[in-house]
């Protein structure tokens, strides 16, 4: 076992006394004794009888225990565990309790399981009598026992079943079921403290678990790899991707742990994005210091290298870190929160980090060890970004109820936060805190007082007279304290305080705390000259009482009386030979040194050498003042959050966070190939399971965020689907097992009532659903044309299936809740999908590939999937929550382009845009906007790219990839994001070349703010009426605009009508039993607030438009552009 | 992670242990008692100590300290968090249900945070806005700092998968947030509505902080006179307490304590309502107001007995105070609506307001 290189200092730990752990009051016995005074912990008072009685005192538990009855058993090992609990020995019922290890009861099992645990160490012989049985465990149909077999036969700590350890490890890794998976990670580093030698075998485990897709199994691998192999880098570059997408459905505590890994992993392969700023930075300490020609010769090398450097780009892979782990400062859990900030701390560019501050500062209502660790964090940060904590000054304010370790953290972050504007409002603070009862804090404020007063000049007077003040203060340890920093004061301009020096010469007749009076000795000795007719005068006194000072006390005597010596001799001679014969026979070594040392010095004898001289100059040197700084100050150096960081210590197993490469590696290494026949099968298996990120998505779902959890329910609910996998079946039956053992007593009927309701609220979000497809990586034009064919043919398809599913579905509703059968048709047709699909599954594969507008089929999507990492994602454990209703791919028209940039205003360049009405990859919420960018020019055109964009707030812009050379009359299309929040304002962003800036804004007309959806009659009616039901509450109109409207001769088809409607906004139609109506719905972008239109006709042609929308802006702004349309 | 745990209580008796790994002998907490020792206080024993072999990574609550043993580098947080999480978990357990009858079942739903098969008879979900104001009040009266931190407590009792969206009149309001884990992200960010699948029973759904750009209404003001004088053993002692910002509610549950200094050895005090204690040996004087009555303002007068030949205490003492308001948010924060999706029935539902002193002191 290692040490801790260095316990914090302050903490100094004196070696174990012996005498201790064996005294009566820690000891094994004293359990015992001490628990027939205090109250039972979970026990009937019946056992502590039991307990305390002779040694035969088991016997009657090990007839329990032999005994056929369960309950007795169950009774047996409670006590038993309870003994455990509180630290009794209960080792010799080993043989009695292993018996039990094949019990049937599993309540009995999980007892005798904890017993196991606890004691098959000390008995191994015995304890392999219970392998067999974890063994037959390890198989059985039930995930809960494979598991739990799992987990107590990697906790037994015996080396002989290392092997099946092993072997039962990778066994479990590739189970079927996440849950067991993820034992296996749990398992790893148990087996590894075992014997270390299996690392390698470990490692390819830990390989293959990392590639697991599961949120589950993700948080528990990781640790693994911290535990076993974090040296080993390279297992996570092909699944980076993976984890920050899904890091937001992981478990809060496996959040932790992958958090903490990435940014080291980030470190070392991403560059610095702070690293021109951090280079002026270094230069410019080093001008300020440095004194010598050569650092400023460094400082201009830097500088060139500097000018050189190219611009800084962020990796899009470091960005995916930071945006992915943004949200999670959210969280309720204060270690998640930490992990975010100090994942924001290392690796954020400087002017991102901000937003942790305000999410630590909330940490600080949490209970007070959370604020210790919280503090100290903060304490490290705002040394080296004060402006971040700023804003949040007065959440540092302390409390006189705070406990005595706070406030000291409190004082030295509100220390760190001091500058020239904010220091008199500290400094008043202080002074309330000075008066405080608490003395230990009252010292700490004292030398925060200092630590302001060296760091911000203009105090510095205000702060040494309030110190001054202090000196004449009733509490000695105040007074001391003061001292002390008052000497660190003086030091810096003596010659203006010979009043406070005297003042405080005159405190040696009171003062007894030895460090305030070895300072005020010091004081007078270094200052003797502004000071000469008290100084000999202290000496005298100090000469009367020299054998009773303290050590320091006396050094600093010795000290006085040389320097006196050498300036004023005439009147300190006698003295000073006193003195250094009072100290030549002291007990302390040290202070006999010194004497002889200094009387060498000082006296000139025949013997005393060359030194002598030059006594007064080694003495009376100029002292350069002492630098009042925070222990804190770099403390950085550790990761923050860690607990080497909270120790200032380097813990054992602590990984260093790396510096920052000066290249970076080569990005392509996070790059997962997928090639075409694996796509095929993992998205099949998509359709069945789509995952749902929880946090991450807009819309209502039934959040199987656990898709190992989904998988024995998904497939219950469409056992019969042929399309169902085989592992996935056979979990099913383990569900019904598991109900059985736990004898919840749930009866199928009640399943099968709880089932169709999930299914119809899973219905029912889908038809709120607006995430639209998430799929490949880049788009390509040329295809489009083959392709529309498809998409028109498709959604049809669809329409027809989902119309009559949810019809059965309504008409299922409306029969009594209880009714089986009509569930179960509802069952049914729930399962029909994955054939009815089956045609259009192909091309929907090769769109998905290619990335064409959507699929058919509503494409599963975790809403901030980024765009280049969806095929990371394929094959996630998805579930099916998208049988619902759900976006539809556009009915296409006509489609308009806009233009960006006129050739002669983009000097040769010209931009259009048009809405591709297509779903932007990696985030729902925006509106995909192609942009066609021709080069009229004579010349290359390179790196084109957005910059700067100003979105309003709440709008997010997403940049296309940077073009880096447009050859003289080529054209390039690109397609990037915008979040336009529903609102028709525009985005304005600049569009560059290497040599131009041109400004561009893009305004969406209202009809591209919204997505169509599908939706049936029936449930197209009840929005509507809900939404009316809405406007009813308000002013009526608040969600219904109604327009008259005549159609020309030439809009009077039922083609002309759909095709205005659809060219004006990108919405979906409707299926409508009535010949003279026309229904269209869709969802806007950004909040999926439903849009309802009906165009009914009346006679001849007039015509009667309806919009329904709870964004009455919208709505009144789609009615005016579909009128505007369908007069044309 | 964590290596062994032990449960130590206020007379210094560990009297439960459990070990996740090897076993870790007991006399380990030597290491702890001595900590204790020298930090006087319960609340001042470092969380972190750092051991020869191990660290201990330790919270006291219910005045029961709860010492991890670690062995090697863990995020401090991690096991802190950890382990308050544990306590919350006992107090759930044993303050509940029958102890020892029930082992917990291990289940695998769904939803992580929601057991399957919920079934009630009378489906309800309850919601709590509470709020607490933290304050430091100077001497003369005027806020020093003050801020609003609110929780929405709910104890939802439905049957099934219920979806429930709540959402309110001005959430523009809340300035920070963190949510259950129940509560869907991205709709809050897009539409700042709290749509979630609830777990079952009573959780805490969403703590907020209000924006510190409001102005924060101090709902009661503290006036007092507490003096020593140097040369007399006597020393005068009087405060009242009064109604300021309310809202045209009552303040209830008023609670004045403070911690006097060493030197006072005893206080002679009349209130004019409710009963008031000083603890002669830990100096506490608390005083249980109730209501407060504007028309008959309540106070606290009287005289204190100071350690003769002593001189005068640096400090006056600071005045904590409690209070609560009920029916009201003092933020003005609303609850719009609560929606159910997903199940047919209809469930009672019902908002409370409360306004709480959180930390509230006045220096004196």
């Amino acid at each position: 076992m290692t040490l801790p290189s260095a316990p914090a200092p302050s903490r100094r730990i004196p070696p174990r006394p012996a005498a201790m752990a064996a005294s009566p009051a820690y000891g094994e016995e004293k359990g015992g004794s001490s628990s027939l005074g205090e109250p039972e912990y979970g026990h009937d008072p019946a056992s502590g009888g039991i307990f305390s009685s002779d040694y035969k005192r088991h016997d009657d538990l090990k007839e329990m225990l032999d005994s056929n009855k369960d309950s007795l058993k169950l009774e047996a090992m409670k006590r038993i565990v309870a003994m455990i609990a509180r630290g009794k020995n209960a080792s010799d019922l080993f043989p009695a309790v292993v018996k039990n290890v094949a019990c049937k009861n599993i309540e009995v099992k999980k007892l005798v399981y904890v017993y196991l645990v606890r004691y098959a160490e000390e008995q191994q012989d015995l304890a392999l009598l219970s392998i067999s049985t974890f063994q037959r465990g390890l198989k059985d149909p039930n995930q809960l026992i494979r598991a739990s077999a799992l987990r107590v036969l990697s906790s037994i700590r015996v080396p002989i079943i290392v092997p099946i350890m092993m072997l039962a490890i990778k066994e479990a890794a590739s189970d079927m079921s996440p849950y067991v998976r993820k034992t296996a990670a749990h398992a790893i580093p148990k087996l590894y403290s075992l014997d270390s030698d299996q690392k390698d075998q470990l490692i390819e485990v830990i390989e293959k678990l990392l590639a697991d897709k599961t949120t589950l199994v993700a948080g528990s691998v990781v640790m693994a790899f911290e535990e076993v192999c974090p040296e080993r880098i390279d297992l996570i570059h092909k699944n980076y991707r993976k984890l920050c997408n899904l890091l937001i459905d992981v478990e809060e505590w496996g959040q932790v742990v992958i958090i903490n890994m990435l940014t080291r992993y980030a470190r070392t392969q991403f560059l610095s994005p702070n690293q021109n700023e951090s280079l002026l930075e270094e230069s410019a300490e080093k001008a300020f210091y440095g004194s010598e020609e050569e650092d400023a010769k460094d400082a201009k090398a830097e500088a060139a290298s500097l000018a050189k450097r190219k611009p800084y780009v962020m990796d899009p892979d470091h960005r995916l870190l930071l945006r992915n782990t943004k949200p999670l400062l959210q969280s309720r859990n204060a270690a998640v929160v930490m992990a975010v900030a100090q994942l924001y701390f290392h690796l954020a560019p400087k002017a991102e980090v901000g937003v942790i501050a305000k999410a630590l500062v909330r940490l600080l209502r949490s209970h007070s060890e959370v604020q210790y660790v919280v503090l100290q964090n903060v304490a490290t940060m705002s040394i080296k970004r004060r402006g971040m904590f700023e804003p949040y000054l007065k959440s540092f304010y302390i409390r006189s109820t705070d406990p005595t370790q706070i406030k000291i953290l409190k004082l030295e972050v509100l220390t760190n936060l001091a500058n020239e504007t904010n220091i008199s409002t500290i400094l008043r603070e202080f002074q309330t805190y000075i008066r405080s009862m608490d003395k230990d804090f009252v010292a700490a404020t004292i030398q925060a007082i200092g630590r302001c007063a060296t760091n911000i000049g203009k105090v510095r007077d205000t702060c040494l007279n309030g110190l001054v003040q202090l000196l004449s203060n009733r509490d000695e340890l105040v007074v001391a304290e003061s001292v002390v920093v008052i000497k660190k004061l003086l030091q810096m301009q003596p010659a203006q305080h010979s009043e406070i020096i005297k003042h405080m010469a005159k405190l040696t007749d009171n003062i007894q705390v030895p460090m305030a009076r070895a300072s005020i000795l010091w004081l007078i000795g270094e200052y003797c000259e502004h000071v000469p007719k008290i100084a000999p005068d202290v000496l005298r006194k100090m000469a009367k009482s020299f054998t009773n000072e303290e050590d320091i006390v006396k050094l600093q005597v010795i000290n006085l009386a040389a320097k006196l010596y050498l300036t004023n001799s005439k009147q300190s001679k006698l003295l000073t030979q006193y003195v250094l014969n009072l100290a030549k026979y002291d007990q302390n070594y040290d202070i006999r040194d010194r004497a002889r040392f200094i009387r060498q010095l000082i006296v000139p004898t025949e013997k005393s050498g060359a030194l002598n001289k030059y006594a007064k100059k080694l003495f009376l040197a100029q002292k350069p003042a002492p630098i009042l700084e925070s222990s804190f100050k770099d403390r950085d150096h550790f990761q923050l959050g860690s607990l080497s960081h909270l120790l200032n210590a380097k813990a054992v197993g602590y990984q260093e966070l790396p510096d920052w490469p000066d290249e970076a590696p080569d990005p392509s290494v996070r790059n997962v190939e997928v090639p075409e026949w694996t796509k095929c099968t993992s998205r099949e298996k998509r359709k069945e399971k789509v995952e749902k990120p929880f946090y991450s998505d807009s819309e209502g779902e039934s959040g199987p965020t656990e898709s190992a959890d989904s998988e024995p329910e998904s497939v219950s609910e469409e056992s019969g689907s042929s399309s169902s996998s085989s592992s996935s079946s056979s979990g099913s039956e383990e569900e019904e097992d598991e109900d059985e053992e736990e004898g919840s007593g749930e009866q199928s009927e009640d399943k099968e009532e709880e089932e169709e309701k999930r299914l119809k609220r899973k219905e029912k979000e889908g038809s709120q659903k607006a995430a639209p497809g998430s799929a490949g990586s880049e788009e390509e034009e040329e295809e489009e044309g083959a392709k529309k064919a498809k998409k028109k043919k498709a959604p049809q398809g669809r329409k027809g299936h989902a119309e009559t599913s949810s019809e059965e579905a309504s008409a299922s509703e409306s029969s009594s809740s209880g009714s089986d059968s009509g569930s179960e048709t509802e069952a049914k047709q729930r399962k029909a999908p994955p054939s009815s699909r089956a045609g259009p599954k192909e091309i929907s594969l090769l769109d998905l590939d290619d990335f064409t507008p959507p699929p058919p089929q509503p494409i599963p999507s975790s809403s901030i999937v980024s765009t280049s990492l969806v095929t990371d994602l394929e094959g996630l454990t998805l579930t099916d929550t998208s049988l619902a209703p759900a976006l539809l791919s556009p009915a296409f028209g006509a489609v308009r382009t806009y233009e960006l940039l006129h050739r002669m205003a983009g000097e040769g360049l010209s931009v259009e845009y048009c809405f591709s009405r297509r779903p932007f990859p990696g985030d729902p919420h925006m509106v995909a906007v192609q942009i066609q960018i021709s080069n009229n020019t004579d010349a290359e055109v390179k790196s084109l790219r957005v910059s700067e964009p100003k979105p309003l707030s709440g709008m997010r812009i997403q940049e296309f990839p940077e073009i880096e050379r447009l050859a003289p009359g080529d054209t390039a299309s690109v397609v990037m994001g915008i979040d336009f929040c529903d609102s028709t304002q525009a985005a304005n962003f600049q569009l560059c070349t290497h040599t131009r800036h041109f400004y561009v804004s893009i305004q969406p007309p209202v009809g591209e703010l919204m997505a169509p959806v599908f939706m049936s009659e029936n449930e197209f009616k009840k929005e509507q009426e809900h939404l009316a039901r809405l406007g009813e509450g308000k002013l009526t109109g608040m969600s219904e605009i109604t327009e008259k409207v005549t159609l020309p001769e030439k809009c009077r088809s039922d083609h002309a009508i759909v095709q205005q409607v659809t060219s004006a906004a990108n919405v979906g139609r409707v299926p409508c039993g009535a010949d003279n109506e026309y229904r269209f719905a869709a969802k806007t972008v950004t909040s999926g607030s439903l849009v309802l239109i009906t165009l009914e006709r009346r006679e001849g042609a007039a015509a009667q438009l309806t919009v329904n929308s709870e964004k009455m802006v919208i709505g009144t702004m789609l009615v005016k552009d579909i009128v505007q349309a369908l007069a044309q | 992670m964590i290596h062994s745990l032990f449960l130590i209580n206020a007379s210094g008796d560990i009297f439960l242990e459990k070990h996740w790994k090897s076993v870790v002998s007991r006399s380990v907490c030597d290491y702890f008692f001595e900590a204790q020792e020298r930090a006087s206080e319960a609340e001042n024993v470092p969380p972190v100590i750092p051991t020869p072999h191990h660290y201990l990574l330790s919270v006291y609550r219910h005045k029961i300290f709860f010492v991890a043993v670690i062995q090697s580098e863990v995020p401090p947080l991690f096991v802190i968090e950890f382990l308050h999480r544990v306590v919350d978990t006992f107090q759930d357990y044993f303050g509940s249900t029958n102890v020892g009858d029930q082992l917990p079942t291990g289940q695998l739903s769904v939803v992580p945070w929601r057991r399957t098969g919920v079934k009630y008879t009378n489906n309800e979900a309850y919601f709590d806005v509470i709020e607490e104001i933290d304050a430091i009040i100077d001497k003369s009266g005027s806020t020093i700092t003050a801020e609003i931190q609110g929780v929405i407590d709910a104890c939802v009792k439905l049957t099934g998968m219920p979806d429930l969206t709540l959402s309110f009149m001005n959430p523009r309001l809340l300035d920070d947030v963190s949510f259950h884990p129940c509560v869907r992200f991205k709709r809050w960010e897009s539409e700042r509505i709290l749509s979630f699948i609830p777990p079952d029973g009573n959780f805490r759904l969403l703590s907020y902080h209000v924006s510190a750009q409001n102005l924060v209404a101090i709902p009661v003001y503290v006036k007092h006179n507490i003096s020593f004088r140097d040369s007399s053993s006597l020393g005068r002692f009087e405060i009242t307490v009064g109604p300021k910002q309310t809202m045209g509610k009552t303040v209830e549950g008023v609670m004045v304590t403070s911690q006097m200094p060493k030197g006072v050895l005893n206080m002679t005090l009349t209130p004019s309502q409710g009963t008031h204690i000083f603890d002669p040996v830990t100096k506490l004087l608390s005083w249980d107001v109730g209501k407060i009555n504007p028309q008959k303002l309540p106070s606290l007068k009287g005289s204190m007995t100071l350690q003769a030949g002593t001189s005068k205490p640096d400090e006056n003492p600071t005045i904590n105070l409690q209070f609560k308001i009920q029916q009201l948010a003092i933020s003005g924060l609303k609850v719009n609506r609560l929606d159910m999706y997903g199940e047919k029935y209809k469930p009672f539902k019902g908002i409370k307001y409360m306004t709480k002193a959180g930390k509230f002191q006045v220096r004196t």
